[in-house]
């Protein structure tokens, strides 16, 4: 390259052109066109499948619209009605319940089983194949009929377990019988998190990676220091590994928040949210009052609700993060 | 210890202490291993059961699936529940050829336009680029539904309902995810070919086609390989775009499920279920290198 930027000043000097998009050099110039050239694709799928929706997407949400007949323009009147939908608050409602409840414990069971993989344990890459072997399926349809099965509340192998241990002629007979799982209001959130919990290991491999980089001086000179496993892992492994934690605190809040096949899936598209809108997902609403109802103009505002919230807890996420998270170094790693 | 304060001949006897220091705490560092072992080979056991039921269900008969206590191997496998599960009122057949024409489509166009997006962002300099691709990163955290509607929208007016073009075409124009993971490989190639390559004059395009991508084969299989697995179990996106049955990719097929004989016949539903999740685990276990690598390389789970 230095062979290059050696010519330039060989050749008739050029300004650079179109606020400093186009480059002063012939040299510069050509790569910067095949820069476009090669990225063109990107440039023309963003054009006409993000930007140009999105923007479709804010003028819906603010018309009444069922797609047979042209938007009608009213303002903010979806957003209004939505505030004032008992429905729509308890979408809102599951949805912070199932994110704050399954992402944490994702974290947790993520992070103990990759510290546990980490001492030396034999077959690593088989355990780790295998663990990550629910976390490709997780997404799939088959998955999701597979734990309506589980978790059915009479011959589903889930209670059918806590019946052999502890039911009325089990092991230890207590009588218990095991919750009604997902036909009980009360424990269909558990239900979806017992699920999305099944693939931690996807968290786990993200931590094991991370485990790995962590200088095993780190290690030696707080053992000097004289402290004990506990004690190493709060303060070497934890701030260490803080940006992944938080890295992947973000992707999975933003994930749980968007969490529909399985919902759908499990209400086998008919009674959407059943029992009493206790599975009513945030996008499972909005897919209901879009694709069911036709109310275009109502989804999308509920779209750009969620796409604002989003943003506010990435934002906050990371503001909060500030005082919590260590970062080794400035280079340009961090992307 | 003793004997080292007695003799005064010795070095200060570290050496000895340091053994004793390390012989025990080697035992501890096993007995640790161990534990990590037993607990690890046991939580695996709870991880896996879940699809050991499913293959145990799917071989049970329909008595045998409603019994307490519960029946955990079937006297006598069903092989016939798989015939049952896939034919009939269910046509797998065409659900599966579906699917692979989907798949392999969306695989097809997201590495071809990814590998070639990512290029440029690895390897062109050009003014406004890195702003750029912060707006590739962004992208990835755009929730899909704020897209969605006028994306149907588009598509329904261009009459392709029913069809797999708005699935397909998009893919493509490439995706951030995927554009993302391509850039960090390719940076991780050496220049000097690309540079010896331009002295002799070769023309960008060239280089790519030619040096880049050879060199950065497993990255671009990998590319395919999870572009593949997102659209296999995609359900999501046929949802939405396709209505009929001779259309139906595998997972819709799989959500209608009906049994020959009415209600939720559970054996037969994780018959169908279970061969549906038998390709991604075979291309999983084949491919698994690649899969790993790519999560390690990106930190992102696909």
């Amino acid at each position: 390259m230095a062979v290059q930027t050696a010519q330039v000043p060989a050749q008739r000097k050029r300004k650079p052109a179109l606020f400093g998009l186009i480059p002063a050099g012939k040299i510069e110039r050509r790569e910067a066109l095949w820069f476009w050239i090669f990225i063109s694709p990107w440039v023309i799928g963003f054009l006409a499948f993000t930007l140009y929706p999105i923007v479709m997407s804010a003028y819906y949400s603010m018309t009444v619209f069922n797609v047979a007949s042209p938007p009608v323009w009213v303002g903010f009147d979806n957003y209004i009605n939505l505030f004032n939908d008992r429905v729509y608050w308890k979408s809102l409602q599951v949805t912070g319940y199932y994110t704050l409840l399954s992402v944490p414990l994702g974290i947790f069971f993520g992070l103990m089983l990759a510290v546990l993989l980490n001492q030396r344990v034999p077959a690593l890459g088989v355990f780790r194949t295998l663990y990550y072997l629910p976390a490709l399926l997780g997404g799939s349809v088959a998955v999701a009929l597979l734990f309506s099965w589980l978790l059915n509340p009479q011959f589903g192998a889930i209670n059918l377990i806590i019946r052999t241990l502890v039911g009325p002629n089990g092991l230890i007979p207590l009588g218990i019988t095991g919750p009604r799982w997902l036909q009980d209001p009360n424990w269909v959130i558990p239900s979806f998190t017992l699920m999305s919990l099944w693939g931690f290991g996807g968290t786990m491999l993200i931590y094991l990676s991370a485990l790995q980089g962590v200088p095993t001086a780190l290690y030696e000179a707080a053992e000097i220091d004289g402290a004990n496993r506990i004690q190493q892992f709060f303060n070497v492994t934890v701030p260490m590994i803080s940006p992944v934690i938080l890295f992947t605190f973000i992707t999975g809040v933003i994930g749980a928040m968007q969490q529909f096949t399985a919902a759908y899936v499990i209400s086998g598209g008919m009674n959407l949210g059943a029992p009493a809108y206790s599975s009513m997902f945030y996008n499972l609403y909005l897919f209901l009052n879009a694709f069911r109802r036709y109310r275009m103009g109502l989804a999308s505002a509920q779209a750009w609700i969620l796409l604002v919230v989003i943003l506010l807890l990435t934002l906050a996420m990371f503001w909060a993060s500030r005082r919590y998270v260590h970062y080794e170094s400035d280079e340009e790693g961090a992307i | 210890m003793a004997t080292q304060t007695t003799s005064p001949n010795v070095r200060p006897a570290t050496p000895l202490v340091r053994r004793g220091l390390w012989s025990s705490k080697r035992r501890r560092e096993q007995f640790i291993t161990f534990l990590s072992t037993t607990i690890v080979a046991l939580g695996l056991i709870v991880i896996l059961f879940p699809l050991v039921w499913m293959f145990s269900t799917s071989l049970k008969t329909r008595a045998e699936v409603a019994k307490f206590p519960p029946v955990w191997i079937p006297a006598i496998p069903q092989w016939d529940n798989y015939r049952m599960a896939l034919t009939g009122e269910n046509r797998f057949d065409i659900y599966f050829k579906n699917t692979m024409i989907y798949a392999g489509g969306a695989a097809l166009g997201e590495t071809l336009s990814c590998a070639m997006v990512a290029y440029g962002f690895a390897r062109l300099r050009a003014p406004g680029k890195n702003a750029l691709f912060v707006l590739v990163l962004a992208t990835m955290m755009l929730p899909f539904w704020v897209t969605l509607i006028p994306q149907y929208i588009i598509f329904a007016r261009l009459g392709w309902i029913d069809t797999y073009l708005p699935l397909l075409v998009p893919k493509f124009f490439g995706s951030a995810y995927l554009i993302f993971l391509l850039r960090q490989f390719y940076k991780t190639l050496p220049k000097d070919y690309e540079e010896a390559a331009l002295i002799d004059g070769a023309g960008y395009f060239g280089i790519w086609w030619r040096i880049i991508v050879p060199l950065s084969l497993p990255a671009v299989g990998a590319v395919a390989i999870m572009s593949f697995m997102f659209h296999y179990q995609d359900f999501m996106g046929p949802l939405l775009y396709i209505n009929s049955q001779y259309n139906y990719p595998v997972s819709i097929g799989l959500q209608q499920f009906r049994a020959p004989f009415g209600g939720t016949a559970f054996h037969l539903l994780m018959a169908a279920s279970l061969v549906t999740l038998i390709p991604p685990m075979v291309l999983f276990f084949l491919a698994q290198r690649y899969f790993i690598q790519g999560i390690v390389v990106t930190g992102v789970k696909g």
